[in-house]
């Protein structure tokens, strides 16, 4: 392909070659190729994703490539990887430390936990230039001080004297970054590098990517699950399935025509927003004489933060801050924003689990009024499904214990009868009757979230609080969820609160949308007053920062602002200012500052 | 900072007097008489009932304890029934040894406790691993007593690399040391060994090595530090547990320090000595916990005292 493939300014020259790679990880039944021979070539300056779903092998290809497989429980069995003529899986650990964070650097998943909490800012950055440059200590300082300005750190010299703890996600991801390109490697490793931030930050952390691949003219290999992200920085992309690359070629080929058909389903999973734009969904109609399933006053919580001689209540935060809203039979209200915005909270105080001020009405009945019995009664109309199926389940209750429990702990059915309606659920969500007599540890994520849904569905609830949680499926079994809870609000009129960081997926599930910003809610109305005509500044950035699987419209610029949400934490006596709302038509509401 | 401090100091007091009280009660209960104690077997009744008048042994319990307390604020500990000395005089010529010894104890158990912890941590599941984890095992349930006397009968009887006993040199302290350190130094491998393992699975491990650095930098320049938290919380708890093994250690290897002067005093129901050094060592574990705790943010960035 090159014309002059000895001039290293060609454009095409291959800087990393992986051929036939194999990777076998021990598990309890013996060991399992993960990765059954990959193949692929990277060029210099280009960006390459490797996408897939969980379990597909991408991150543990990446960690092939790196030597950073946790040996001995995982190796690499066979192929190889070539770089500048070497092999990267022969020449041994002494000569691989040199080449990484040297030649090849690495960023990773969790900058929560990727950077030494004992260590400052400043010395882990010095420790990565001066394990590759023979530099003096002061001289590796100003080098890290000036990668932290690279990076657009907010404060850099400052940063250096500081722990990782006292920088937020966002920070620590751009730490990490400009530690990894400190030695200006050839190419960058990034394992999703994005997915547990924020969507404004990752905007910011992907427009950096780019600038700093633009600048130093590094090849990057970016693993993500997330088909906006690739869509947004790709250039070419390898799908890969069970350790296989199912579909390869350049990002316009692989979205408008993909070939494979695992490849085609995943693309039709992907939520896109924007998707529903200029169709009505109205929830089903509902009988107008009934109450609101769900009606809130001025709800507000606060946690109060101890300190001084005698640890009395120094701060608080103010994590919902005087909200209000209804929720109407068979409807669907999707509550959005960033992490800390309060929208979880709101959802733990609805189902009491948090102390709480306020008015709370279900189904017409107010709450927190009233002897534990009734309080008891009342709770039976909102049950709760939370993010994580795999921790939110008892491991050593069986699937139809724990789906039967809430109808024990009410004292609704018992023996035969319980059996029998345990059944009818298990049918309900899609389960095989033969499944209630197993452990959680026997179902997949999907379906231990189908558990989740009929132990919700046990009480015959009126409003089911949904929060973040298909977050963590995969987008083929994310896909299936919603449908299932679709399909029950329809047979069932059930009404959800679906709290959710995913636009796309809270644009394709409700009926009316709350954004939320720093405890309070700024924008409310139905989803296309808000996804079609966003006022609020805040609700417009949100939507603009979502990354849009489809690459014809990629964004060359993430039009987002630089910077960090400010903090819901306040000193005692001063109080959040509470925002006033305008109606700028049919309940379209919209904070006016 | 402050605040905090205060608060502590306030709190450890409330603490001791608690302990003040408790104590009096037990030693209040106990059935021996300290009068008979005193005037010795063939005393008469009437000498007896002086005595226990004399010490104001025959004054209800809240009054002898009110007494005693009012004596404590003044930082009279009182007298001891049969030596005729101050008891703050006794233990304030004892406490140079002890404090000596605890010294030695502590080096001990963190040098081999922490090596051994370390070497087993890197070569999990091998069988230096395995024989490490027995011995710690071995020096986890062991008496004292039993490894006191084998050091002695080891390498003081057959070797004579050691003296017997007694006090003055460093050989004096080498087994003493060993002996009140085994202990520890078990708990400290077996913790150390599992801080370790847990730390080298954390992401920064893999960070560290993703930068490039050589193996050592990665073990002392990140592992390590993470990895000596919990332990570092666990000495201000260890004061305690060598309270309670100065009194066996000193009486084997007759060491002159307090807890030989608390064995003394237990034999001859001498109650002053005996509430002396247990408040002594009650200060002792509260303050070595108060310490632990001020250490910690020096170690760890992420703890505030609030």
């Amino acid at each position: 392909m090159s014309l002059s493939p000895n001039d290293p300014s060609t454009l095409d020259e291959t800087v990393l070659s992986v051929r036939d790679l194999r990777t076998d990880v021990a598990t309890p039944s013996g060991r399992k190729t993960v990765v059954k021979g990959l193949s692929f070539d990277l060029k210099r300056g280009e960006t390459l994703c490797i996408a897939g779903e969980s379990g597909s092998g991408k991150s543990i290809t990446a960690l092939s490539i790196m030597g950073l497989l946790p040996e001995p429980m995982a190796r690499v069995s066979g192929g190889e990887v070539l770089f500048e003529g070497q092999d990267l899986t022969r020449i041994g650990e002494d000569a691989m430390r040199r080449i990484r964070g040297g030649d090849i650097a690495m960023i990773f998943q969790e900058p929560m936990t990727s950077l030494n909490p004992v260590l400052t800012v400043g010395r882990q950055l010095r420790e990565a230039i001066r394990a590759h440059q023979d530099v003096s200590r002061s001289e590796a300082d100003a080098r890290a001080l000036e990668m932290l300005t690279s990076v657009r750190l907010s404060e850099p010299a400052r940063r250096l004297k500081q722990y990782p703890h006292e920088l937020s996600g966002g920070m620590r991801q751009r730490v990490m970054i400009a530690m990894a390109l400190a030695c200006n490697p050839k190419i960058l490793i990034a394992d999703e590098p994005t997915t547990a931030l924020d969507v404004t930050i990752q905007a910011q952390i992907l427009q950096l990517i780019r600038d700093l691949q633009r600048d130093f003219g590094t090849a990057v290999i970016m693993i993500t699950h997330d088909m906006g992200v690739v869509a947004e920085m790709a250039d070419r992309v390898i799908v890969m399935n069970h350790g296989h690359i199912v579909e390869r070629g350049t990002v316009a080929d692989v979205f408008e025509r993909p070939s494979d058909p695992y490849t085609r389903g995943l693309l039709d999973a992907v939520p896109k927003l924007g998707a529903l734009t200029g169709i009505d969904t109205a929830p089903k109609e509902a009988d107008s004489s009934q109450p609101p399933v769900l009606e809130v006053e001025d709800l507000v919580v606060r946690f109060d933060l101890h300190g001084g001689l005698l640890n009395r209540v120094t701060s608080r935060v103010h994590a919902v801050e005087g909200v209000s809203f209804r929720l109407e039979p068979g409807e669907t209200l999707g509550l959005v924003g960033e992490s800390g915005c309060g929208k979880s909270t709101i959802g733990k105080a609805l189902m009491d689990l948090v102390a709480w001020e306020g008015d709370i009405r279900i189904a017409g009945t107010p709450a927190g009024i009233g002897g534990a019995q009734q309080q008891k009664r009342l709770r039976r109309d909102m049950q709760m499904i939370f993010q994580d199926p795999y921790a939110s389940l008892d491991p050593r209750m069986t699937a139809g214990d724990l789906v039967g429990e809430p109808l024990v702990i009410h004292g609704l059915a018992s023996g035969s009868d319980l059996k029998d309606r345990v059944r009818a659920l298990f049918e309900r969500v899609g389960l095989p009757a033969d499944a209630m007599a197993r452990h959680p540890h026997e179902f997949s994520g999907g379906q231990r979230q189908r558990i989740c849904i009929a132990r919700a569905l046990a009480l015959s609830p009126k409003v089911i609080i949904a929060d973040e949680s298909v977050s963590a499926l995969d987008v083929s079994v994310q896909a299936k969820v919603l449908d299932l809870l679709q399909e029950l609000q329809e047979d069932l009129g059930l009404s959800y609160l679906f709290i959710s960081h995913d636009m796309a997926v809270v644009e394709q599930v409700s009926h009316r949308i709350a954004v939320m910003y720093l405890g309070q809610i700024v924008e409310m109305g139905t989803r296309r007053q808000v996804f079609e005509n966003p006022q609020h500044d805040y609700t417009r950035r949100l939507l603009k920062a979502v990354p849009i699987p489809d690459p014809k419209r990629r964004r060359n610029v993430f039009d987002v602002p630089t910077g960090e949400i400010p903090s819901p934490v306040l000193p005692l006596g001063q109080s959040v200012d509470r925002l006033r709302y305008s109606d700028i038509g049919d309940r379209h509401l919209v904070a006016v500052s | 900072m402050a605040g905090y401090v205060l608060r502590r100091v306030l709190q450890s007091l409330m603490i001791l007097i608690g302990i003040s009280f408790l104590t009096f009660i037990l030693l209040y209960l106990i059935p021996a008489d300290p009068a008979r104690q005193i005037a010795g077997r063939s005393a008469s009744a009437q000498t007896v009932e002086n005595i226990r008048e004399q010490l104001g042994l025959n004054l209800p319990f809240y009054e002898q304890y009110l007494r005693y307390l009012s004596g404590l604020v003044q930082g009279d500990l009182g007298r001891s029934y049969l030596q005729k000395t101050e008891v703050g005089t006794l233990i304030w010529s004892r406490l140079p040894a002890t404090l000596l010894l605890m010294l030695g104890a502590i080096v001990c158990e963190l040098v081999i406790g922490l090596t051994m912890g370390l070497i087993a941590a890197l070569k999990r599941n091998t069988a230096t691993d395995t024989s490490l984890m027995v011995l710690s095992f071995v020096g986890v349930s062991s008496p004292q007593f039993v490894i006191g006397i084998l050091l002695l009968y080891v390498f003081a009887v057959q070797l004579g690399w050691f003296p017997i006993g007694g006090y003055g040199t460093f050989m004096h302290m080498v087994l003493p040391s060993l002996t009140l350190g085994f202990l520890g130094a078990g708990w400290y491998s077996r913790m150390m060994r599992s801080s370790m393992i847990d730390v080298l699975r954390q992401d920064f491990i893999r960070t560290a090595r993703a930068k490039g650095l050589k193996r050592w930098q990665v073990l002392f320049g990140h592992a390590l530090p993470n990895a000596l938290l919990p332990v570092i919380a666990m000495i201000g708890i260890d004061i305690g547990l060598f309270m309670s093994g100065i009194v066996v250690v000193e009486s084997v290897f007759g060491w002159p320090g307090i807890g030989q002067l608390a064995w003394q005093a237990i034999q001859r129901v001498d109650i002053p000595i005996i509430m002396g050094v247990t408040l002594v060592s009650a200060c002792a574990i509260v303050l070595g916990n108060f310490l632990a705790d001020l250490i910690a943010p020096l170690i760890d960035p992420r703890i505030k005292l609030r």
